[in-house]
């Protein structure tokens, strides 16, 4: 569990990036944060790792307050995926960038070779083994940063931007993992501006503007308000902006998914059909 | 005759077994807006950074095959001659931006080119116009949104007059807003001056509708060429991992469950309902 208190952040050059965020991530949540650039998410993001600590207010991991432990003991609990994977990567192949963290927290030579297995399966990485990650493209290398956190299975994930640079499969798979995440009853927290992703997922939305949580709710009562989701710079996912324009026939406005989409307006056209 | 024309392109990159484009051959007309997409590793970038030579100059590696772009051969000539013809805006303009004012970062490419200064001046100007920051001309880039950024980084290549500009996923890093924003001055660039216009993107959601003409790739081959409702309409573009706009995913599961909706495939939410409308309330 996270739990952020009043929280400001103050960098040092004066800028106040959060001002007075309060938030609780519960065990098991699916959490996006989306909001305009600037908006202070990446800022909220990196609290929850003790990467940065609070200027005021108290943000608490487990219970315990971020300024009283280390970012080493935190990482094992929270594993982070930054925006920028070349930020991450740094070794000679895929395998040992997997490798790394898992050695540094004592895993058995068993259980890392397992563990890289299973997490370059999972990402689709199995051919690039060998391969160093800086000779693989944009997408490519984002999913080694991934797989590289994933292999030490920490109890939250959070992913900043995880679908920059993704096609559609790789997209699609990054959804069906973090709802396996789910299942199993860890947490996952991303941070986007990708909104047909978040109205795939409907995952709990939280909306930031000018370091404040403007709306905290369910996504799809969020993503199909446009008033909410315009003082946050987001736009309304195509499907929900498609259901804006049929109002005249009388159907629901906050649809957001494709094939609800087809159910709906079959419906209503077998309906019409039949008069 | 095309601006950009390939045949048989086949590019490795140094230390790699495969190639990672193979015997692309393709077109591209002058004042076309072109949309390249594919799969994540398909070759879509590397493609694009045999455009302005950055491939081999700067890559190096081995290219094979014949490549045109406005009427030069980019493997014989120096990268800042190309850059002259061919600009280049990356996904993070952060990476992009260095100067103190965002008028001295537009008219950096000016000034190595020894342009004079008159003239510097007056396509700085023209420039940060097109792209609509004018009004901010003298902050520091550094301390702009992320969407003013990409204007700059935009703004710095439209300077140079180039008659094609190649967007590598230029919105990214953008949120939704400033991501449409920035499609648009890029649409309108297109439009109103003609400049021809490469962009690389997966969210086809919000890029379809602006394009003439779409590239797809897999695996470094081109496997679709042509125009987007075309292209859009046949089912194998999913099958390979390009994400089609959701009103045309909608459009292609109402049309096979026998709703007769034309076969103009709509690339956007206002001609998907424009269309729905039309059938559904006559129906």
């Amino acid at each position: 569990m996270i739990e952020v208190e009043k929280v400001h952040f103050i960098y040092p050059n004066g800028i106040e990036a959060l001002n007075g965020v309060s938030l609780t991530i519960r065990d098991g949540d699916f959490v996006a944060i989306m909001g305009q650039n600037g908006a202070g998410k990446t800022t909220l993001i990196k609290h929850f790792n003790g990467l940065l600590k609070p200027t005021k207010g108290v943000v608490r991991v487990n219970g315990v307050e971020t300024t009283k432990t280390s970012v080493a003991a935190l990482a094992r609990n929270v594993g982070f995926v930054f925006q920028n994977p070349d930020h991450q990567l740094f070794s000679e192949t895929v395998e040992e960038e997997i490798a790394f963290a898992l050695k540094n927290f004592g895993f058995d030579t068993e259980v890392i070779e397992k563990r890289i297995s299973w997490a370059l399966n999972l990402l689709g990485l199995e051919q690039y083994r060998k391969t160093s990650p800086f000779l693989l493209s944009g997408g490519e290398r984002k999913r080694v940063a991934l797989a590289s956190v994933l292999a030490w299975d920490p109890q939250t994930l959070v992913l900043d931007e995880p679908t920059i640079g993704q096609d559609y499969q790789q997209k699609e798979k990054l959804r069906q993992f973090i709802v396996q995440m789910q299942a199993q009853g860890k947490t996952v927290v991303i941070v986007t501006h990708d909104v047909e992703f978040v109205a795939e997922c409907n995952p709990r939305v939280v909306l930031m503007k000018d370091g404040k949580i403007v709306a905290d709710g369910e996504g799809r009562a969020i993503l199909t308000d446009p008033e909410v989701l315009a003082q946050s710079s987001v736009v309304l996912p195509q499907i929900t902006q498609v259901f804006m324009r049929l109002t005249p026939l009388g159907l629901p406005r906050n649809v957001l998914d494709v094939y609800e989409a087809k159910e709906i307006l079959l419906k209503h056209w077998r309906r019409s059909e039949r008069k | 005759m095309a601006i950009i024309e390939t045949k048989n392109l086949t590019y490795i990159y140094p230390g790699v077994a495969n190639p990672s484009i193979k015997d692309v051959s393709i077109k591209v007309e002058r004042g076309e807006f072109v949309l390249i997409t594919g799969p994540s590793g398909c070759g879509k970038t590397t493609l694009c950074r045999c455009f302005n030579g950055l491939i081999p100059h700067f890559y190096q590696g081995e290219l094979k095959g014949e490549i045109t772009v406005v009427g030069m051969d980019p493997t014989k000539y120096h990268t800042h001659e190309m850059a002259k013809r061919v600009g280049m805006v990356f996904q993070n303009p952060e990476n992009q931006l260095f100067a103190l004012t965002i008028e001295k970062d537009v008219a950096f490419g000016l000034e190595n080119l020894g342009v004079p200064r008159e003239e510097i001046r007056k396509r700085v100007d023209w420039a940060l116009m097109q792209t609509g920051i004018y009004d901010l001309r003298e902050r520091s880039p550094h301390e702009v949104s992320g969407g003013q950024q990409q204007r700059v980084a935009i703004a710095a290549v439209l300077a140079m007059k180039p008659e094609i500009i190649v967007l590598d996923e230029p919105t990214s890093f953008l949120d939704p807003l400033s991501a449409e924003k920035i499609f648009e001055v890029i649409h309108e660039l297109n439009k109103k001056l003609g400049i021809t216009v490469v962009l690389v993107e997966h969210r086809l959601d919000l890029t379809a509708r602006y394009a003439d003409h779409i590239i797809i790739m897999d695996e470094g081959r081109v496997r679709f060429d042509g125009s987007p409702r075309e292209i859009l309409s046949t089912e194998e573009t999913r099958l390979i991992g390009v994400g089609i706009p959701k009103a045309t995913l909608l459009y292609q599961l109402l049309k096979k469950e026998g709703i007769k909706l034309g076969n103009s495939t709509p690339l956007s939410s206002e001609e998907l309902a424009a269309l729905l409308l039309e059938v559904l309330k006559s129906a």
